[in-house]
């Protein structure tokens, strides 16, 4: 069992476990899952807000409290179920990286780019800057997040979720294929 | 501002309430760490597809989530406190909003390797960096907010 937990978990097993968040959330108080909401609650507890942010941030306290649950639950599951071998990506992912310059495969990703230091480079301003003002104006933008319209969305059969992933995938295709390239 | 006041009087037990939130938070971020969604390298290999890691773990988790709002619906099972389960559909409209936002975070999502849950699950994994990260997202969503008004939806 012990092993079982300390050893990366198959998708089967990991799929399920966040699947089952999405009624138990609708069952515990009738919320709905989506965790970038939280970002625009922080834009509404800020003086001086526009129309989009001029509600009461109290009524996402609940979603909030389980973002920093989140990062208590990252925390324990590093320091003790922790696993400390890298990451097991395909070999093909690998040398298609390594072409990229990317060298170091240890940890959660690679850590002479997405770290303190990287962030003292442009190419570490660009990723780590730039990509997240691009998420947190695309997915407010687009109404939702890989929580809300990929998961929440699409398994209540929303067609605007479809259309939100395909354009994560768009995305995501154009910075690894187009942009990643470039960058790294 | 009767900030206390009103905490105290609308939202009684205020903490009875959150613990439950909180608790499925810190099992989000065991999970989320522990299948290595993540991982940086992890959003690569799928943005690659050269591995069905991701993909069986968004697909699963979609199928779960699809078959027991099938249940909520069918049975109109309430909340715990009793109030109706609302879920509201999404509205399509001329629809731009859902690509042009979706692709603009979907370069995000690449850039970075993380998307809003993994970054917040990564700080407690010690990348710390990510803060400046999720500050960045801050500010992109306040960006949208301020345009909002001159954005196609």
């Amino acid at each position: 069992m012990i092993e079982f937990i300390s050893q990366p978990w198959p998708w089967y097993v990991a799929g399920p476990l966040i699947g089952i968040v999405v009624p138990l959330l609708f069952l515990v108080g009738g919320k709905q899952f989506g965790l970038s909401e939280n970002l625009r609650h922080v834009c509404a507890m800020l003086p001086g807000k526009t129309d989009f942010f001029n509600y009461d941030w109290r009524n996402g306290s609940w979603n909030l409290v389980l973002m920093l649950g989140i990062v208590i639950g990252g925390f324990i599951g590093a320091t003790w179920l922790g696993n400390p071998d890298p990451v097991a990506i395909s070999e093909a992912t690998r040398s298609d990286l390594a072409l990229l310059g990317v060298t170091n495969f240890n940890g959660l990703l690679p850590a002479d780019i997405y770290s303190w230091e990287g962030l003292g480079t442009l190419r570490g301003l660009i990723l780590l800057v730039g990509g997240g003002f691009l998420i947190g104006f695309g997915t407010r933008w687009a109404g939702g997040c890989t929580s809300g319209h990929a998961i929440s969305g699409l398994a209540d059969l929303q067609l605007p979720s479809l259309i939100a992933v395909i354009g994560f995938f768009a995305g995501g295709l154009i910075a690894t294929f187009l942009l990643l390239p470039i960058i790294l | 501002m009767t900030t206390a006041q009103n905490a105290g009087t609308a939202h009684p037990n205020t903490m009875a309430r959150l613990l439950p939130y909180l608790l499925i938070g810190i099992y989000f971020g065991i999970v989320f760490t522990k299948s290595e969604v993540i991982s940086w390298f992890r959003i690569q290999e799928m943005f690659r597809f050269q591995a069905f890691h991701m993909y069986g773990i968004i697909g699963s988790a979609v199928v779960v989530g699809m078959i027991s709002i099938q249940l909520i619906k069918r049975f109109h099972l309430k909340a715990a406190d009793g109030s109706e389960i609302n879920i509201p559909p999404k509205e399509l409209g001329k629809g731009t909003r859902y690509w042009a936002g979706g692709t603009m975070f979907g370069l995000g999502w690449a850039l970075t390797g993380a998307c809003p849950g993994p970054m917040f699950a990564l700080v407690g994994n010690g990348v710390t960096v990510m803060l400046i990260t999720i500050l960045a997202a801050v500010v992109g969503t306040y960006t949208y907010g301020v345009l909002r008004p001159k954005l196609p939806h």
